[in-house]
């Protein structure tokens, strides 16, 4: 297990218990399940034998879910209800939804919170609502296949991704009642699999992820287990959904069709244009037909030269952030040790080729790029999990969009640069400019632009309870804090008095945790499950935590770090917790890991410094001169 | 037993508190002090663990950060011997330096019109690259010396930060003219 130095498994109840644990690649067309079995990380197929879920869910009237090939089986004659490429929608406002593109058939509504939701007959779906039902088939398909419960799952996120994508992807996972260890930048996850797939591959990695929907370009360095992110760019809507689009216009002018075409019609025209382009992979050329609004079938040719003219603009579209990637990594293109190829899109051969040229050598294929990022995040999985106790991998992921607050005039001012490692935490202080001011605002933003109406708005924050002072005599610390999934939290306090202020979040266009809360419930009262029994089976996870994790290191070095008193005070603690554990009052239970949790708080302190400490014994003293 | 929290920034990767730095020791170490302390090291841990492992993870960052840029060192070193300095504070730099700033500036602005702007640029980055260089080795001088000129630091700190600056915009340029040009 990861905790500290043990050797010794302490006496948990299950030292040696394999913990189930599975890496979710949560993708814009398809996504992937997959687990660390007998030490092999593979991708779980379903009954069929299909490894690949289509990210396509589709909504009855009557309330029942269709989830993958079966929904997207309906989207031809249901378009309204069958909801496709939902990632593209994560963490967006409206506005932004609508300007992703005019073909969408859907029907977007506001949300309460500024999410977009769309209107289906079973009812107005959010994103994070469409992604859990996919995140739910996994699960379900993960448990079964692996025979038992999940304990916790890794999902993967495109490095681009801001902080409301991200925390709407957390959401997702918590809806569809998954313990999210950790989002996982997509690209990490590739260079985990093929890192710990090429023993001797220390050096500078360069991921290139072109997905469904999303560009996500990853410079790392790789030393002796421990991955370190140096940059990364991207474009969160870029990728192979808007080369078929293209080649549907192609076809479009080709075939002589005016105006907009149906719905219907413009499902056949991108399915028959993705279909084309997948031909093109191994052909030079492929015929197409198309059935027209009137009945009549259109036929004609594709031919590669054509198609790599087609998506030439795409494919230099991605080379600009590889360039800033580099940039930003103060990596030249001749220090590259390998080029990994992530993502569907670089199946295309004019992509691999305008790659191999950019960087001046050969990308690595040997991982399905479909598969890679579900691979890498089941390693990553199973370490978390706890199940390779001595497993030396460490990943150290970087923020990749500036963090700041708006200022005067609609500016922006950056707190934390992009590529930050993070966590991280950064201060500010700002002042009052009233007298006897008692309030003020704050806009998070993210993003590289000078002005806050460019970048991503993350939240709305309302400082109050100032004590009321001077103008410019209080001193208000703001903290940002990014964690190591790129997740954004910020407090704040008055320096002079102490007072801490009080914050209200906001967040732009995600859910507030009441909301998160409350699809909690319904989709409870949905599966005549009960709130109550959650609460209490999450409380009794959490205590089985803490114990195992404390008798562990009591067993490791409580002799060592605590006096006869401080012992007894938390084994008298830890009884209470046990007791606690057996009873069925949740509260109790999370009263009695509260109290444990403060009656160790000197212990947990003094094993992370010694800790520290043993890590830089045998630099110390005489380096010193 | 003091915390690693409080402690000095050298010290917690066990480095002699001064500017010139073994870099590969610096990196080698960050690397083990994150594997004790990641939080993903602590992802069975209780939510306690998890807290304080990702304050400590959050510090070393911070640490390294710090030690890693020459400039963010420099000051870092100025404040642990009591001078830190105020960007407020208006800087006192001789007429030569402002001249050649200004020059530098007025070359930056122009490279847009050159016949080969990114060739240019490249040059002038490589010179404005060069100038800084010479002013980190006196600063590496003026701090580690036994005499320890603070005063004289300050000033190269003030005048290195007018060249990062400088290098900033120059990389703003290039990032724009490359994604026009390329």
């Amino acid at each position: 297990m990861a905790l500290l130095t043990i050797s010794e498994p302490g006496q948990s109840t299950a030292p040696h218990q394999h913990r189930l644990a599975a890496g979710i690649d949560l993708g814009t067309t398809n996504s992937l399940v997959a687990s660390v079995r007998n030490g092999v990380a593979e991708t779980l197929p379903d009954a069929d034998g299909r490894h690949r879920l289509p990210s396509v869910v589709h909504y009855r009237a009557d309330g029942s879910v269709d989830v993958g090939e079966a929904a997207r089986e309906q989207a031809a004659d249901d378009p309204l209800n069958t909801i496709v490429s939902v990632k593209r929608f994560m963490g967006r406002g409206v506005d932004d939804v609508k300007r992703l593109g005019t073909e969408l058939p859907y029907e977007f509504v506001g949300g309460e919170s500024g999410m977009p939701l769309i209107r289906t007959v079973a009812g107005d779906k959010s994103p994070v609502q469409v992604s859990a039902d996919i995140l739910a088939a996994l699960r379900q398909r993960a448990e079964q296949t692996l025979g038992g419960e999940l304990t916790g799952v890794v999902i993967t996120v495109p490095a681009y991704f801001d902080d409301a994508q991200r925390q709407a992807t957390k959401d997702a996972g918590k809806l569809a009642g998954l313990n999210v260890m950790r989002l996982l930048n997509e690209p990490t996850a590739a260079a985990v699999a093929y890192g710990l797939d090429q023993q001797d591959s220390d050096g500078v990695i360069v991921v290139y992820d072109l997905g469904g929907g999303t560009f996500d370009v990853s410079v790392l360095r790789l030393n002796q287990g421990v991955f370190e992110v140096l940059a990364t760019a991207g474009d969160t809507a870029l990728g192979g959904d808007d080369m078929d689009r293209l080649i549907a216009e192609w076809l479009m002018r080709e075939a002589g069709i005016q105006g907009s075409p149906d719905h219907g019609l413009q499902r056949r025209l991108l399915q028959t244009a993705c279909r084309a382009k997948e031909a093109l992979t191994e052909a030079e050329e492929t015929s197409i037909e198309l059935t027209l609004e009137d009945g009549r079938d259109w036929r004609g040719t594709l031919t590669r030269a054509r198609l790599d003219e087609i998506i030439e603009p795409l494919v230099k579209k991605t080379l600009a952030p590889c360039r800033r990637a580099l940039r930003d990594a103060g990596i030249d293109r001749g220090d590259i040790g390998e080029v990994v190829m992530v993502g569907g899109s670089t199946r295309v051969p004019r992509v691999r080729a305008a790659v191999g040229e950019f960087f001046g050598r050969e990308p690595l294929v040997d991982i399905d790029p479909d598969k890679v990022v579900a691979v890498g995040a089941a390693i990553q999985a199973d370490i978390l999990a706890g199940n390779k106790p001595d497993d030396e991998m460490l990943l150290l992921d970087v923020i990749p969009l500036s963090l700041g607050i708006e200022t005067m005039g609609g500016l922006t001012e950056k707190i934390i640069p992009r590529n930050t490692t993070i966590p991280v935490t950064r201060g500010q202080e700002f002042t009052t400019f009233k007298d006897g001011q008692t309030a003020m605002a704050l806009h998070v933003v993210q993003g590289e632009r000078e002005l806050v109406e460019d970048c991503r708005s993350l939240a709305r924050f309302e400082l109050r309870d100032i004590p009321p002072m001077a103008a410019g005599a209080a001193r208000i610390l703001v903290s940002f804090q990014v964690d190591a999934d790129g997740l954004v939290s910020v407090t704040a306090r008055e320096e002079t008095s102490g007072v801490q202020a009080h914050i209200e979040v906001k967040p732009s266009y995600g859910l507030t945790d009441q909301e998160v809360e409350n699809m909690l419930r319904d989709s409870m009262e949905h599966a005549k499950d009960d709130m109550e029994a959650r609460r209490l089976r999450e409380q009794q996870v959490e205590a089985d935590r803490v114990l195992e994790a404390i008798q562990a290191a009591l067993a490791a070095d409580g002799d060592e770090f605590l006096d006869a008193d401080e012992r007894a005070a938390i084994d008298a603690a830890v009884e209470a917790l046990r007791a606690a554990r057996g009873g069925t009052d949740h509260r109790a239970i999370k009263q009695a890991i509260e109290n444990l949790e403060s009656v160790a708080t000197a212990y947990v302190d003094r094993r992370m410094n010694a800790n520290i400490r043993k890590a830089m014994t045998g630099h110390a003293v005489d380096e010193f001169k | 037993m003091s915390s690693v929290l409080t402690q000095n920034f050298f010290e917690l990767f066990s480095l002699p508190v001064r500017y010139a730095l073994d870099r590969a020791a610096l990196d080698s170490r960050y690397r083990e002090l994150q594997r004790s302390v990641h939080p993903d090291r602590f992802a069975r841990a209780g939510d306690q663990e998890r807290r304080v492992a990702m304050q400590h993870a959050t510090h070393i960052n911070e640490a390294y950060q710090t030690l890693k840029d020459p400039l963010k060192r420099a000051r870092y070193l100025l404040e642990l011997r009591g001078r830190a300095i105020d960007d407020q504070q208006t800087v006192q730099a001789d007429p030569g330096f402002l001249m050649q700033q200004m020059d530098l500036r007025e070359r930056l602005g122009e490279v847009r019109e050159q016949d080969d702007p990114l060739a240019a640029l490249d040059s002038l980055a490589r010179e404005i690259g060069s100038l800084y260089k010479a002013l980190e080795t006196e600063l590496a001088s003026a701090l580690d010396n036994e005499a320890q000129d603070t005063e004289q630091a300050v000033a190269l700190v003030q005048k290195m930060q007018f060249f990062t600056r400088l290098q900033q915009e120059a990389q703003e340029l290039e990032a724009d003219l490359e994604d026009e040009l390329l």
